[in-house]
């Protein structure tokens, strides 16, 4: 009898694994996912994972971390547009985030910005045309006594002045 | 794991370490001017001149002085340690040689420099000291002690008492009592208690708690346990930023090393006593500094605060009573554990007692870290410690607290550093960012720049922060390009009290300080700036 | 169940333990502006105008969140509580572009009253005429990002009382907008249950009902606070 009924019971719906589009990136984010026991609070620990490997957010991925932690699509929008951290777009190839706290501009880091934003022709927040290059500003990195602080492709450098930033940033648009 | 593993640990630790310890700081300041490679090259040396049996180079977190960085220390060869500062790899060689007596012509710093030698360590005594990635070092020099003398000789209400004796107050800016924050919660009745450490320093201008959080992550776990036992949680969550991933990465170590020898987990020494710690990143939001954001965060939502009360104590994390301190809060809780909480209450001042870091930045000769006790005169922190302004320069005001916070003038340099003397003069405390400048800055461009950061980092949820701050900044913008009038100004001063009155949670409460500190003393640079007013002058802005 | 008297504006009232002074105070015929506060979904003191005194408390109180107590006194009116509102609805018609003559809520815009209550003929702060763009795309209703305030009350209806989740708020600061689903066009969102509930909410012409013409876009809030009564508290007349 209870033979019957378990052949005649519909089979669970399998759980989607992975990705319609088989990149192996969202199996890989699945797993992570697991990990955490599918709880919702850890939507931002997901999604610290999905950007360090999908290298920003697009809507795919944040379409897969909502039905995987069941929550409305708005919702993870929303979280992953409150903070600076996430990006929607596409980064350059290489990331200059030049620090903003109080110490380095009062040492100097708006001019680092400015000669960076001349030449590389982008504001802050902004990717060149070839792809070369993405600048951001930081709020404090937390570097303070080294200030100005530049992280280049995240490795952070002291005391820049806008003539070593600027040889950095050529470096990588002429490689 | 009982009390004696832990000596047996200890000992055995102690028996096994060398004669000469050099001591390379591997921080993120020095990390940036390549301390791992530094310490690479020091160890190959110390093969190369075959000091194996003598010499252990030792990774440690931030010794303070981060201007003079890459920094290297030596114990065990003269009765003081030796400081080498602006160190390259190609010194590593030189270095160990000089061990050996050989001459260099390396930067050697003076240890007895008012900068270390006015100091007095509790938070960051072990900093510089220890390595940060080994749990033995830290059990070597007592840790984890506190805590076994907590849960197997006092009760969670005397450890309450021990704290509230301490007279500490929180140390994230408002400077709470921290005993009578813990013994509310201790109170609130509930089955589940949370415990979160709030590690998301998020002024511009502030790095102790990454200092701390990189130099000794045990420190702080054991400061979160001990709270823990006291109010009755059994869960705890550290929230840093994710501009700190050296500091993340050794928190993990540390959390993992803790779990491994039985001192987080379950059963405690033994005792019924469980906890466990978890990290959350943050995502950057200077927001999430507020406790109430923070709480959202943990849960995975926007950052956005609500109101007050119920308080955290209450109702917190996920509904349930929640203690949050911030780091250094934590960090103080090991010593009044093991020296008292009398002890602790005679350091300091009348109402603001203990030490407080600060991390002394901007326009001025010795950068890094300090840790001071409570009054001490702020001149004696900005010139003899700091050394005052580079370039001959002359010191014209001290940013504490950040964008909360205020400019105090040079006029004000020997006002004591305590919680009600700095609220006197219009600033905060804070959490311990102390940006100096010089002659050379303009007052009102410093504030549009704490505007705009509190415009950018505003949630948005309530309109006076939102709406508000940017329409401070437009008329500091206004005023910065010449085209404002008196009417412009009295109408920024009527927005800074209404945004201070009005808004939800404390960016938005605090965001109007920096205007209103500037324009209280250096109100001749804003007036400098005005346009005379057509329509002749100002009439009183509201009806 | 147990009451608490309070003085609210020098009138002693009773209220029930639990009570938010807001209630306290509408039950007694006391008129407190509001703005993000809809009567069925949970409050979130956002808009501040409900900014409350409460004697011997140097902070003002949002009275939409703050529980009644035994023996507080609460003044909801004074000279500088009214100039505070007053402000907080400058800022707000300068944040935007909020122009009355053209919008489907006029005449019943609680955005509107609220200024001619208050007694705001002008607005001192420099316009910043930000660039928004209007949602036509869902079948039935439309959103007009130029007259948001941003209160909330559509996300929390779609959230708390449909229970679709379809709105939301992204992004932050005066950045901040409403979003259907992962910021796409209304028209394309798939959990949206077409359900009307937000624009019912709307305490401004930003979400309406397509074909309204200027003036048209009168709402039948209690429907809203019917349904949460019917289910919540099984209290089927409302």
């Amino acid at each position: 009898m209870s033979e019957i009924l378990a052949t005649n019971r519909p089979l669970p719906a399998k759980p989607a694994s992975g990705h319609a589009s088989g990149d192996k990136r969202f199996k890989i984010l699945e797993v992570h996912i697991k990990k955490l026991q599918f709880k919702q609070d850890a939507l931002i620990e997901v999604l610290h994972k999905a950007q360090e490997l999908f290298g920003y957010l697009e809507d795919d991925v944040l379409l897969f971390v909502s039905h995987h932690l069941k929550l409305p699509p708005s919702r993870v929008y929303g979280v992953a547009t409150f903070y600076h951290f996430f990006t929607l777009k596409p980064q350059g190839e290489h990331t200059c985030v030049v620090c903003m706290g109080t110490a380095c501009y009062v040492k100097g880091a708006d001019k680092v910005v400015a000669a960076i934003e001349k030449f590389a022709k982008i504001k802050s927040g902004e990717t060149t045309a070839n792809n070369k290059l993405s600048l951001l500003t930081a709020r404090c990195i937390g570097a303070c006594g080294i200030a100005p602080a530049v992280t280049y492709d995240g490795q952070v450098a002291a005391k820049q002045s806008p003539e070593d930033a600027l040889a950095k940033v050529k470096s990588w648009m002429e490689a | 794991m009982q009390i004696e593993d832990l000596n047996a640990i200890a000992e055995k630790h102690i028996g096994s370490r060398k004669k000469i310890i050099v001591r390379t700081c591997m921080s993120a300041g020095c990390m940036s001017s390549r301390a791992d490679a530094i310490k690479k090259n020091l160890e190959t040396a110390v093969k190369e001149q075959g000091l194996d049996a003598e010499v252990e180079v030792r990774r440690v977190g931030c010794m303070g002085f981060c201007g003079q960085g890459p920094l290297v220390g030596i114990d065990g060869v003269k009765e003081k340690e030796i400081l080498f500062e602006h160190i390259k790899p190609e010194d590593a060689n030189a270095i160990i040689a000089s061990l050996k007596g050989v001459e260099s012509n390396l930067e050697i710093g003076d240890p007895d420099h008012p900068f270390f030698a006015k100091q007095t360590k509790i938070v960051r005594a072990n900093g510089g000291i220890i390595d940060p990635e080994k749990i033995e070092d830290y059990i070597a020099i007592g840790g984890y002690e506190a805590l076994h003398n907590a849960l197997t000789e006092m009760q969670p209400a005397q450890v309450v008492e021990e704290v509230t004796k301490s007279g500490l107050r929180g140390r994230g800016g408002a400077g709470f009592p921290t005993g009578l924050k813990w013994g509310t919660v201790a109170k609130s009745p509930g089955a589940k208690k949370y415990i979160i450490c709030n590690g998301d320093e998020g002024d511009p201008g502030a790095f102790m708690d990454r200092s701390v959080l990189e130099s000794d992550p045990h420190l702080v776990l054991e400061g979160m346990a001990i709270a823990a036992y006291a109010v009755g949680a059994d869960q705890g969550f550290l929230y840093v930023r994710a501009e700190y991933p050296l500091a993340i990465s050794r928190l993990q170590i540390a959390i993992k090393q803790a779990k491994a020898l039985g001192l987080l987990g379950a059963g405690i020494f033994e005792t019924p006593f469980n906890f466990n710690v978890d990290i959350r990143i943050g995502a950057g939001a200077f927001v999430c500094g507020e406790e109430t954001a923070l709480m959202m965060s943990v849960e995975g939502k926007r950052g956005t605060p609500r109101p007050r009360p119920p308080f955290p104590a209450e109702s917190g994390l996920f509904g349930c009573p929640t203690l949050i301190n911030n780091v250094e809060s934590f960090a103080n809780i090991t010593a009044i554990i093991k020296k008292g909480g009398d002890w602790y209450a005679s350091i300091g001042t009348e109402k603001s007692k203990g030490t407080k870091v600060f991390a002394l930045t901007g326009k001025i000769n010795n950068t890094g870290l300090i840790e001071v006790p409570m009054g001490i005169p702020l001149r004696q922190i900005v010139e003899e410690m700091g050394g005052g302004a580079p370039d001959g320069r002359k010191i014209k005001s001290v940013q504490t607290g950040g964008p909360s916070g205020g400019c105090i003038p040079a006029e004000f340099l020997d006002t004591p550093v305590d919680f009600e003397s700095l609220a006197k003069l219009g600033s905060i405390m804070g959490s311990g960012g102390m940006v100096v400048m010089d002659d050379t800055t303009n007052m009102v461009e410093i504030a549009k720049f704490y505007m705009e950061f509190c415009k950018d980092e505003s949630c948005g949820k309530c309109i006076p922060c939102r709406a508000g701050t940017a329409q401070m900044e437009n008329l500091l913008n206004k005023i910065i390009a010449r085209q404002a009038t008196q009417r412009d100004l009295a109408k920024l001063e009527e927005l800074c009290d209404m945004v201070k009155n009005t808004s939800l949670c404390g960016l938005g409460q605090t965001a109007p300080n920096p205007v209103l500190s500037t324009l209280k003393y250096f109100r001749n640079e804003y007036e400098e700036l005005l346009q005379p007013d057509k329509f002749g002058p100002a009439a009183t802005a509201t009806k | 169940m147990s009451a608490r008297t309070l003085t609210i504006d020098g009138k002693q009232i009773s209220a029930e333990k639990g009570a938010s002074v807001l209630q306290a105070a509408t039950e007694a015929g006391i008129k407190i502006p509001t703005l993000c506060h809809l009567e069925g979904v949970y409050d979130v003191g956002a808009c501040r105008l409900c900014l409350v005194e409460v004697k011997g408390i140097n902070k003002l109180l949002p009275a939409c969140t703050t529980r009644v107590a035994e023996g507080i006194e609460v003044t909801t009116n004074s000279e500088r509580l009214n100039k505070y509102r007053r402000m907080t609805l400058e800022l707000l018609f300068a944040e935007r572009n909020h122009v009355c003559a053209v919008c489907v809520a006029n005449g019943h815009c609680e955005l509107q009253s609220l200024a001619y209550g208050l007694g705001l003929d002008h607005v001192r702060y420099d316009y910043i005429f930000p660039r928004w763009e209007v949602d036509d795309t869902h079948r039935l209703f439309g959103m007009d990002h130029n007259r948001c305030i941003l209160c909330t009350r559509c996300v929390r209806s779609c959230w708390h009382i449909e229970g679709a989740g379809t709105k939301n708020v992204a992004g932050r600061g005066a950045k901040s907008k409403i979003i259907t689903d992962l910021n796409q066009k209304w028209g394309d969102s798939e959990s949206c249950t077409e359900c009307g509930k937000c624009v019912m909410s709307c305490p401004t012409g930003a979400l309406f009902k397509k074909g309204s013409a200027v003036g048209e876009s009168e709402r039948d809030r209690t429907k809203l606070e019917f349904i949460v009564n019917a289910r919540e508290k099984k209290q089927w007349n409302a």
